[in-house]
């Protein structure tokens, strides 16, 4: 009985079940009690209900699985147990399934959870391109398309993109600066812990009376404001993964600011480093814009206020400045994490330093600047004040350039390198390709007068695809790929990769090109039926859109089996310069038994014998005696 | 590498300006955006190929031999090149971002003897009034080589009126009055879409624009305005009725096998003959259809929202073309079933 007992009283999933229950109640309780109170009839609105209990229930769980545990008793003046270190590390598959506060579980938990919803959002992909494989309806209603691609882009975008390079970061960011974790480990452990509730929230939306959400990710108003319940459950999923985005970054730039080992100095950060930096600023930055736009709706919809309403002095255009306010620099942090993944990658597989460095930074922070002055292009037809167009246009072009700079830098750190094609140097080789067409498709979109025709087009959809699939999901396959052998300690099946590359490169281009030309030849995106003149370019994307499915399960089978069964991987297979190679495949608990001092940049290729760190056998060095600059 | 990234650009161009990638050239608005668009495809190519040679070659030429542990050369930048990789990206965009703006400019000028149409979007069709004229339609005509000025309002949510051959594409958006211009220059039906997603029925949100002669459409606004066309002698009813059921936006929202509407947002009106006489009691099959065209939520079918279908068809049509629909609806798929 005691230990029965002790189940709900500990952190944990039971308590989390009682947790989630009790919250659930809670909210139950309080609304029919209000409406009571109010004299609302019916007193029982299970809209209302729900709406309450989709904010209560979150929160619930989270105390019980017990984000909240260390918090409460530090609040309650209860004796906080001193660093005893009971909720860090792994060392059964269990310990993946608590709240854990190491940043290299938190890491895993991350990637795993976030691959789980991509595999989920690619099957809605699918889904869609069954129904669209011919003009007509095949297998959906329209409702239920409208739900897939809105419940896709959600998944794909605040569950699988903008969270897995968190993951990814979360796990290499410490390492390579040399820390023991991050700033804020319960924080850490809290962020994580958020993003699975968001994720089933949005997943669960299919469930709530009237269908999934089915305005699209962009939840444009006032049809967000005035569909059924499921809208509801992406406009909270949201703010849970907001705030999950938001603490994140400001762990990461706490820790990137106060947490760098001696002697590694901003200059000398690899730019995986510099490109989580600028991401976090643009999240801590945006996001909030983003959760803003969400209650807004919440608020029309839940308590009938008029923000979005034009009969009672709303502005419908005002929802689209403030969501794009955040939505464009979101296109940034889903793809300035990958910049730094392709540097680390492209260097270290090539042989070669960076070319150009500092400008590789500084173009990053130029992108977050230019970042925030050009989220209107979203907008040129919205009937938004007509001469905002022009200056959006041209500082959406500017943003050319820094990007160009990227492009042209590791190219030329190809240029006389010893180029070693690894399943992830191939990956960044074809991000670079598609991350150019992308980029392309880009400026063409930038132009006002070909905007107005392309616009809300399959155009559209090629263009989002080539720069965040074959930009961002790109970089994050590279990335887990070189990261692999560090995570796992064992080395995934090369040929394997390889063959995962070609299928979903070759597929990737026949599914989203000729979304290109049915876009200009003028079908629209966000159709369950089109015009028949579509048909055959439809039926070949379509056809190609399941291949290219189908190759990420290679992926999948690839990364378990080599988990489970694969070779052990040595501490530094790429013979790499970055600290985080310079520790056991993976890394010890607390990541370094003797703490590294940097001595120099971190791409010295080419110097026999050049190191980035050392790691001192006698006396570490304090942190509080820094030295700036160590003998180069 | 040059020579090879030259002839590369040169193939690349010329494929792309062979590819047939707009729908017909109906405005003079298109033919300005398809040059530009051109423009951007010929200056586009160069850059792709520049990017896609040096990578392949480096590739081939730096590739490691099998055992080789050394590394590259120790390069760490070059701020020559850095420059040069600054200024000449954005000398081109500046370029094209001037251009670009002229364009604009030009395409949304204000033309003299301007038709002005007020069109409205609403959940799931497009209806048009012509103020000067005087003339309400569901059809979208427009008088060729006349500049046409659109003033766009939404009922409920948002739409965006777009004619692919004309280019031009606007939001409609409740309470305010958006814009846009067009000069049609070529004859023939084209497509009106929406491509602001709007609920269930956007998908098949879709009308049409007829462009005819001015003296063609200067009788249309005559005939409009006398109380409707009567159907024209030799038309048969059937395409008579045909004729309304696809111009006032039917298809949008229902399916009808004779009209080539497969629509599902409304009830499926293949089966209409056989449950209208006995939908509603004491109601003929002939005044249940007609209630239902004009007050849609009398009797809304189960399994279907009520208040989805626009009220106004009474406003937008005349009695007679709503006769006809009737008709059309009621025998047209007793036809299809004796087949």
């Amino acid at each position: 009985m005691a230990v029965a007992l002790r189940r709900f009283t500990g952190p944990g999933w039971y308590r989390a079940l009682l947790g989630t229950l009790l919250a659930a109640a809670f909210a139950l309780g309080l609304v029919v009690l209000l409406r009571e109170l109010y004299g609302y009839d019916p007193i029982v609105d299970w809209d209302a209900i729900v709406t309450v209990m989709l904010i209560a229930a979150p929160l619930g769980f989270l105390v019980g699985i017990g984000c909240f545990d260390y918090w409460f008793y530090w609040a309650s003046g209860k004796p906080t147990r001193p660093e005893d270190h009971s909720g860090h590390g792994a060392y059964s598959w269990r310990d993946y399934f608590r709240v854990n506060t190491d940043h290299k579980v938190i890491g895993i938990q991350y990637i795993v959870t976030t691959v789980f919803f991509f595999f989920f959002g690619g099957l809605l992909a699918m889904l869609m391109r069954a129904e669209l494989a011919a003009p007509g309806s095949q297998f959906v209603d329209p409702n239920t398309f409208n739900g897939l691609f809105s419940v896709h882009a959600s998944l794909m975008i605040f569950l699988f993109i903008i969270p897995v390079f968190a993951g990814i970061a979360n796990y290499v960011l410490p390492l390579m600066i040399g820390a023991p974790d991050m700033a804020f480990p319960r924080l850490n452990a809290l962020s994580y812990w958020m993003l699975p509730l968001a994720g089933i929230m949005m997943t669960a939306s299919f469930f709530a009376p009237g269908g999934s959400f089915a305005t699209g990710w962009t939840a444009y108003a006032p049809l967000s404001t005035d569909t059924p319940l499921g809208q509801t459950f992406f406009t909270l999923g949201v703010q849970f993964a907001g705030a999950s985005s938001i603490a994140t970054a400001l762990n990461f730039l706490v820790t990137i600011i106060t947490m760098r080992a001696p002697g590694m100095t901003f200059w000398r950060m690899p730019l995986l480093v510099w490109a989580n930096f600028t991401t976090s600023l643009l999240v801590v930055i945006a996001t909030p814009f983003i959760a803003g736009s969400q209650f807004f709706v919440l608020f029309d919809r839940a308590l009938h206020t008029d923000f979005f309403q034009p009969g009672a002095g709303g502005d419908v255009i005002m929802y689209q400045h403030v969501f794009w306010f955040y939505s464009h620099p979101a296109v940034y942090i889903m793809m300035l994490p990958g910049f730094g993944i392709i540097s680390e990658v492209i260097s270290t597989n090539a042989r070669k330093p960076v070319f150009g460095y500092r400008m590789m930074a500084f173009s990053l922070m130029a992108i977050v600047v230019l970042g925030f002055t050009v989220w209107a292009h979203h907008m040129f037809v919205s009937g938004m004040h007509s001469w905002l167009r022009v200056p959006m246009m041209i500082t959406t072009m500017l943003i050319a350039v820094p990007t160009g700079i990227k492009i042209f830098s590791w190219l030329a750190t190809l240029w006389r390198g010893v180029i070693h094609l690894t399943t992830p140097m191939l990956f960044a080789l074809g991000f670079i390709t598609m991350f150019t067409l992308g980029g392309i498709s880009g400026i063409v979109l930038a132009v006002v007068p070909v905007d107005i025709h392309v616009s809300d087009t399959y155009f559209v959809v090629a263009h989002i695809h080539y720069v965040l699939f074959g930009g961002s999901v790109f970089t994050i396959f590279a990335g887990i790929y070189h990261w692999f052998p560090k995570m796992t300690g064992r080395m995934y099946d090369e040929r394997l990769g390889k063959l995962h590359f070609w299928l979903s490169f070759i597929f990737f281009n026949l599914t989203f090109g000729p979304m290109h030309f049915v876009g200009v030849d003028g079908m629209p995106r966000r159709v369950a039926d089109y015009a028949d003149q579509f048909a055959t370019l439809n039926a070949i994307i379509s056809a190609s859109s399941f291949i290219f499915g189908l190759s990420m399960l290679i992926w999948l089978y690839n990364m378990i089996s080599s988990w489970r069964h694969g070779p052990k991987a040595a501490a530094n297979p790429w013979r790499a310069h970055t600290i985080e190679w310079q520790v056991s495949s993976p890394p010890p608990v607390f990541n370094f038994d003797k703490v590294p001092t940097v001595v120099g940049g971190p791409y010295e290729y080419g110097i026999p014998g050049a190191q980035h760190a050392v790691f001192d056998d006698k006396k570490p060095v304090p942190a509080a005696t820094k030295p700036v600059v160590a003998h180069e | 590498m040059l020579l090879i990234g030259v002839i590369a650009s040169v193939i690349g161009v010329l494929i792309c300006l062979q590819i047939d990638w707009f729908p017909t050239e109906g405005s003079t608005q298109s033919e300005e955006i398809d040059t530009l668009y051109d423009v951007l495809l010929i200056v586009s190519v160069p850059i792709f190929v520049l990017v896609m040679t040096i990578a392949i070659y480096s590739v081939f030429a730096f590739r490691a031999k099998p055992g080789d542990k050394g590394d590259g050369a120790h390069i760490h930048g070059n701020t020559k090149l850095e420059i040069v990789w600054v200024t000449i990206p954005f000398m081109i965009v500046s370029a094209l971002a001037i251009y670009g703006w002229v364009v604009l400019d030009d395409i949304e000028a204000k033309k003299p003897n301007e038709l002005v149409v007020n069109v409205t979007g609403e959940q799931f069709t497009w209806s048009f009034d012509y103020p000067d004229e005087k003339v309400k339609s569901n059809e979208l005509v427009l008088p060729v080589d006349r500049p046409v000025h659109f003033e766009i309002h939404a009922k409920d949510v948002l739409h965006s009126f777009w004619v692919p051959a004309f280019r031009m594409k606007q939001d409609a958006v409740p309470g305010i009055t958006t814009n846009t211009r067009v000069t049609p220059n070529k004859e023939g039906t084209y497509e009106v879409v929406c491509a602001e997603l709007c609920g269930i029925g956007h998908a098949t949100m879709r009308q049409q624009v007829r462009v005819i002669s001015s003296a063609e459409f200067d009788k249309w606004v005559k005939d409009r305005s006398e109380g409707g066309a009567a159907p024209e002698e030799g038309e048969s009813p059937m395409a008579a009725g045909r004729q309304i059921f696809t111009s006032a936006g039917c298809n949008a929202c229902h399916t009808l096998a004779d009209a080539n509407a497969n629509a599902q947002v409304g009830p499926d009106l293949d089966e209409l003959p056989d449950v209208a006489a006995t939908r509603e009691k004491g109601t003929s099959a002939e005044d249940y259809v007609q209630e239902s065209i004009v007050d849609p939520d009398a009797l809304v079918v189960k399994g279907f929202p009520a208040g989805t279908m626009p009220k106004n068809f009474a406003d937008q049509l005349t009695p007679e073309e709503i006769d006809t629909l009737v008709q059309y609806l009621l025998g047209e798929s007793k036809t299809e079933k004796s087949k």
